[in-house]
């Protein structure tokens, strides 16, 4: 009797607990398996083919393309424009952001839709649209190759053009909506105590979205690191002089050196990886103060 | 009011400075380059930019990177609500692993993805290799190119639904229980309508990106003319011919399709604020 009425207890607080806003367990372990096997398959699948081919013959022949000196002219080349391409982002995304975010002017959302426009160009259209401008049968190419000398288009300043075009608006669509959130108060209250535009920039502003700056510059980084189509179409693949590593990767791969290939692409991948963690540690650990809701790249 | 000003008066120094900044470094990098790329395109006669755009390699194109675009955004639309409701509402170990590799298409360069998946689905690759003896072939056809458009459009519809199912209160579902809704009701009737802009938003996002992809096609499409060749491919292929205008043509297409795609996100988002209130 005891006995019967414990179960009867029991089960009534198994039917009383059973919440009515989530589904039922078997649905859950569906979804979640399917789910697992989905990233794993589309996501995972080829991050581990990059290493598994790199590695096949070993790591003596992953190491060799570390003393190729096509592939050591592309890594400086592709250090060398991000070293350029990120800085004059984040000087342009700093600038955008103290514009639109501290002043109230009219077109200020249509000013922040044609910040995003190279988001939603073609890579190959934003490599086209220098060629057309700058190419040496152009007006204003040919101006700069006879009066200055200078060949911009199948040559080193396209190709960081084409990659300042493509990380354009990284740095800027992080700072906006952050800055837009915190308002003006620290810095009103930083110049009516006498300090200098500058000064207000420097120790208030600055300090504030910092986390926010390095969000934005690690995604302009991998990206302008990793930037294919664009620069595809305006480096002229010049070997040893506009090849960036993801074009020498294209390189060694159309010419069946798939171990090069790979070993080059999976510093990329590395760096893709590195890029993930540092990202999702500033996502974790600092949350509050990065801009909400602009998650999509 | 005395006198019109453009911007509301504020304390705060620098606004010169930055909005001319921001303004000049806009139109160099990237406004007049795209002016100049609709002007060549002006430069063809109404015959010539006819043909191009009625040629049927560029509408093989055309067709191939529209549908394969369309039909890869289809496909995150739905695998992309799954994910982001089972990263935000179920808990299992891994899980912030995982959310963090959704990610992986944004960080992982094109062309490192391109042969990665080129191996992965060629005949003799993990995947490739399982269906080579039933005579399929994924790799070089329409199938490859769409696998690499899934690739790289994933993150965006998880990324757009994520935060609005995270901030969906669970109140209402509970209302729409006490209703007398069952499980399968309330979801269906309750949540994926809130959810609707998003995915909308993550679609056309997919889409846009789809539609201009290179590096991560090229390499597992074949690329052969009207059966695996997409359009970026086939602006490359002019610009190698030297034909910048036909090359021009193709691009102005595209731009005004990503115009176009642009436009309605932003409709979008502003008939999802005036329903619900939410971006």
């Amino acid at each position: 009797m005891a006995d019967a009425v414990f179960h009867a207890t029991r089960n009534d607080r198994a039917l009383a607990f059973r919440s009515p806003v989530t589904e039922p367990r078997n649905f859950r372990l569906v979804a979640i398996g399917l789910t697992l096997v989905l990233l794993a398959v589309f996501l995972l699948l080829p991050l581990a083919a990059v290493f598994v081919e790199a590695f096949r013959f070993g790591i003596a022949k992953y190491l060799e393309v570390f003393s190729n000196p096509d592939a050591l002219a592309a890594i400086k080349l592709t250090l060398l424009i991000a070293l350029i391409a990120v800085p004059c982002n984040l000087v342009f995304g700093i600038a955008a952001a103290w514009a639109i975010a501290k002043y109230r002017f009219p077109g200020r959302a249509f000013l922040i839709s044609l910040i995003d426009l190279p988001f939603s160009v073609s890579p190959v259209v934003a490599g086209l649209v220098y060629i057309l401008l700058l190419g040496s049968n152009s007006a204003v190419g040919g101006w700069l190759l006879e009066d200055f000398g200078i060949r911009v288009i199948f040559a080193v300043p396209g190709v960081v053009l084409a990659t300042i075009f493509v990380t354009f608006p990284f740095i800027a669509r992080e700072l906006i909506p952050l800055m837009q959130d915190q308002g003006n108060g620290d810095e009103e209250a930083a110049i009516s105590l006498g300090a200098s535009g500058w000064q207000a920039f420097w120790y208030v502003t600055l300090p504030n979205v910092k986390w926010a700056l390095l969000y934005g510059v690690l995604l302009c980084n991998a990206r302008a690191m990793g930037e294919f189509g664009a620069v595809a179409v305006l480096s002229g693949k010049l070997r040893g002089e506009t090849v960036t590593m993801p074009l020498q990767v294209e390189l060694f791969y159309n010419e069946y050196m798939s171990v090069a290939a790979f070993s080059l692409a999976s510093v990329l991948a590395g760096l893709a990886l590195v890029t993930l963690v540092a990202k999702s540690w500033l996502e974790w650990r600092f949350a509050d103060q990065l801009a909400t809701g602009s998650r999509t790249h | 009011m005395t006198t019109l000003r453009f911007r509301e008066p504020s304390i705060i120094p620098g606004f010169r400075l930055t909005f001319g900044f921001t303004i000049f470094y806009l139109m160099i990098i990237v406004l007049i380059p795209i002016a100049g790329l609709f002007l060549k395109t002006f430069e063809l006669d109404w015959q010539t930019f006819t043909e191009i755009v009625t040629g049927p390699r560029f509408l093989a194109a055309l067709r191939l990177s529209f549908g394969a675009s369309l039909l890869a955004a289809a496909f995150n639309a739905v695998i992309g609500v799954l994910v982001a409701w089972v990263l935000v509402r179920y808990g299992f170990p891994g899980k912030r692993a995982l959310d963090a590799m959704v990610d992986l298409p944004f960080a992982l360069p094109t062309a490192v993805a391109g042969i990665a998946l080129a191996s992965i689905y060629s005949p003799n690759g993990w995947i490739g290799s399982l269906v080579a003896p039933n005579g399929w072939r994924i790799a070089y056809t329409p199938l490859g190119i769409w696998i690499a458009l899934v690739f790289i459009g994933l993150p965006f519809v998880v990324r757009s639904v994520q935060p609005v199912l995270q901030d969906f209160s669970k109140e209402i579902e509970e209302a729409s229980a006490t209703l007398g809704a069952s499980r399968e009701q309330t979801i269906r009737r309750v949540i994926l309508p809130a959810l609707l802009p998003a995915i909308l938003t993550g679609f056309s996002l997919a889409f846009a990106r789809a539609v201009g992809e290179y590096g991560s096609v090229i390499f597992i499409a074949g690329n052969l003319p009207r059966q695996t060749e997409i359009l970026p491919l086939l602006i490359v292929f002019r610009l190698e011919e030297f034909n910048y205008a036909a090359a021009a043509a193709i691009a102005a297409v595209m731009l005004l399709a990503s115009f176009a795609i642009l436009l309605a996100i932003n409709l979008i988002q502003v008939w999802s604020q005036r329903r619900f209130g939410n971006g």
